[in-house]
């Protein structure tokens, strides 16, 4: 074996150590920067309270599973429940009782009580979520879901 | 002292660098004036180190914790809303003085062969910079800042393909929570410091080696009409009166307008009315707030984006893109497009605020 090839050899074994170094650094680092997935905590239905702790044209933002929903009671006291996290940029929405829509406050973005955007950048509707009543007490569930 | 010196350079050589220190010499012309700017940005980030430290003592991450340790350091710590409000004024003030040393580097045309790395280092101040305040904006925990952060992450997340990734590595999680907090604690106070440090320290040993630069047109004179004053004393001392000015605007600004610190965050709550991010991220709040939902078959959030990544990619390149500063000379194309840029800033922050 001549000696630019002993060289060479040594040249690769060292690249290649370092590389192979670097890689066992970096790779577990990696990884460890990634939060690990939880289980999602998704309840299929919740007790919101009961319909008398909703006033007529008013509104509760309440934590279904991992999201907020907000629960409406309209002017004409009708239902509505909806995913509360604005389709635009996360923001959490409200209702607005004197126009009788729902609205995010970050950016403008208004929702009518079914949900669906209606003016400002939120580019999808809110998602809409099933309502039952049972013993004076008002569920929600995602078995509606759009 | 004279023992002392001699005693080092005995063993350190030390009269290399006071040689090189006295040969230093500053460009005087009617551009000198923004030579002071680098240093006084230097000198904030100095505060903030200061003040960071100080306030890392009382504060205490958590979902929990933190804007109660917040709340702790400005109504019952010694000094403590002094160190706060200080750490507050001295953050904007720092992302302005960097936003007015780049605009002053870039007009200048300073970016131009040889100082291409400088400008590619100093870009990455800038952007370190911007990730300190947006990091550290979320540290108290209130509801503007828990906000702005869900926003400001979300926004990250709509970058095609690595969005999701992205997202979750800077939440740590799905949502903005405890565990964001604790991430962005160790953004603020560890890793960005320890690489801003790296950075500017590579920044400054390119200026000290390739010198300051000067426009085209001062360039070009013969030599005789080259003016010049020494770095130490007459450059230093006056650098260091700025400073003094700049420290006392600052204890002014903490006292007589401090900075609120709001209703604690509540992720039950709907966001409030009148939120906003920081001043320096508003021009592009208020342009995502324009866009319409959808822009011909793409979502606007979308194009927002990648328009402000184009943006910064072209910005960032300069020194590659701009032919004409390589041979000495000014391109109207690229001094026009930066007073658009800043125009276009100016306006839209403005619009932010009065919207």
């Amino acid at each position: 074996m001549n000696k630019q090839t002993r060289k060479k050899f040594l040249d690769t074994l060292l690249g290649g150590g370092l590389i192979a170094w670097l890689g066992a650094i970096i790779y577990p680092v990696s990884r460890y920067l990634v939060p690990p997935r939880t289980p999602d905590i998704n309840p299929d239905s919740l007790d919101v309270g009961k319909v008398s702790d909703f006033q007529t044209n008013s509104a509760k933002i309440v934590r279904f599973g991992r999201k907020p929903a907000i629960v409406v009671r309209d002017k004409n006291d009708t239902f509505h429940a909806l995913t509360a996290v604005c389709t635009h940029l996360d923001c959490t929405v409200q209702y607005k009782s004197d126009t009788e829509q729902i609205w995010c406050a970050c950016h403008n973005g208004i929702y009518d009580l079914q949900g669906n955007n209606i003016s400002g950048p939120p580019p999808r509707p809110l998602t809409q979520f099933k309502i039952n009543f049972k013993n004076g007490k008002i569920f929600i569930s995602r078995e509606n879901m759009a | 002292m004279n023992n002392l010196m001699a005693w080092l350079e005995e063993r350190f050589n030390i009269s290399a660098a006071t040689k090189f220190a006295a040969k230093k010499k500053v460009p005087v012309f009617y551009g000198t004036v923004w030579y002071y700017l680098g240093g006084v940005s230097l000198f904030l980030f100095i505060i903030q180190v200061f003040t960071g430290i100080l306030l890392i003592l009382y504060y205490r991450p958590g979902a929990t914790t933190a804007f109660e340790s917040v709340k702790f350091i400005i109504t019952k710590v010694q000094f403590g809303w002094l160190i706060r409000e200080i750490h507050s004024w001295s953050a904007n003030l720092f992302i302005f003085f960097l936003f007015a040393h780049m605009f002053s580097v870039f007009f200048s045309k300073a970016y131009r062969k040889p100082r291409e790395l400088t400008w590619y280092s100093g870009m990455f101040l800038l952007f370190m910079a911007l990730g300190f305040g947006f990091s550290g904006y979320l540290l108290p925990w209130n509801e503007l800042s828990y906000f702005a952060t869900k926003v400001g992450t979300d926004i990250a997340g709509a970058v095609p393909g690595i969005g999701e990734f992205v997202l979750r590595l800077l939440r740590a999680g799905d949502d903005v929570s405890g565990a964001t907090l604790s991430r962005f604690y160790g953004i603020h106070v560890a890793i960005l410091p320890a690489i801003f440090t790296l950075i500017l320290g590579l920044h400054l040993v390119m200026i000290q080696v390739q010198g300051m630069s000067v426009p085209p047109e001062q360039e070009n004179l013969p030599a005789e009409k080259k003016k010049y004053m020494p770095f130490f004393p007459n450059f230093a001392m006056r650098d260091f009166l700025i400073w003094l000015i700049v420290l006392n605007v600052i204890a002014l600004l903490a006292v007589f307008f401090p900075w609120d610190l709001g209703i604690k965050a509540d992720p039950l709550s709907p966001a409030p009315a009148g939120i906003r991010p920081e001043w320096y991220f508003m021009f592009m709040f208020q342009t995502l707030k324009l866009i319409p939902a959808h822009v011909l078959f793409i979502e606007g959030e979308l194009l927002g984006i990648l328009a402000f990544a184009f943006g910064g990619i072209v910005w960032f390149l300069v020194p590659l893109l701009d032919r004409k500063a390589h041979q000495g000379k000014r391109s109207k194309f690229w001094t026009f497009f930066g007073i658009a840029l800043i125009v276009y800033m100016i306006v839209l922050t403005i619009w932010g605020y009065l919207v």
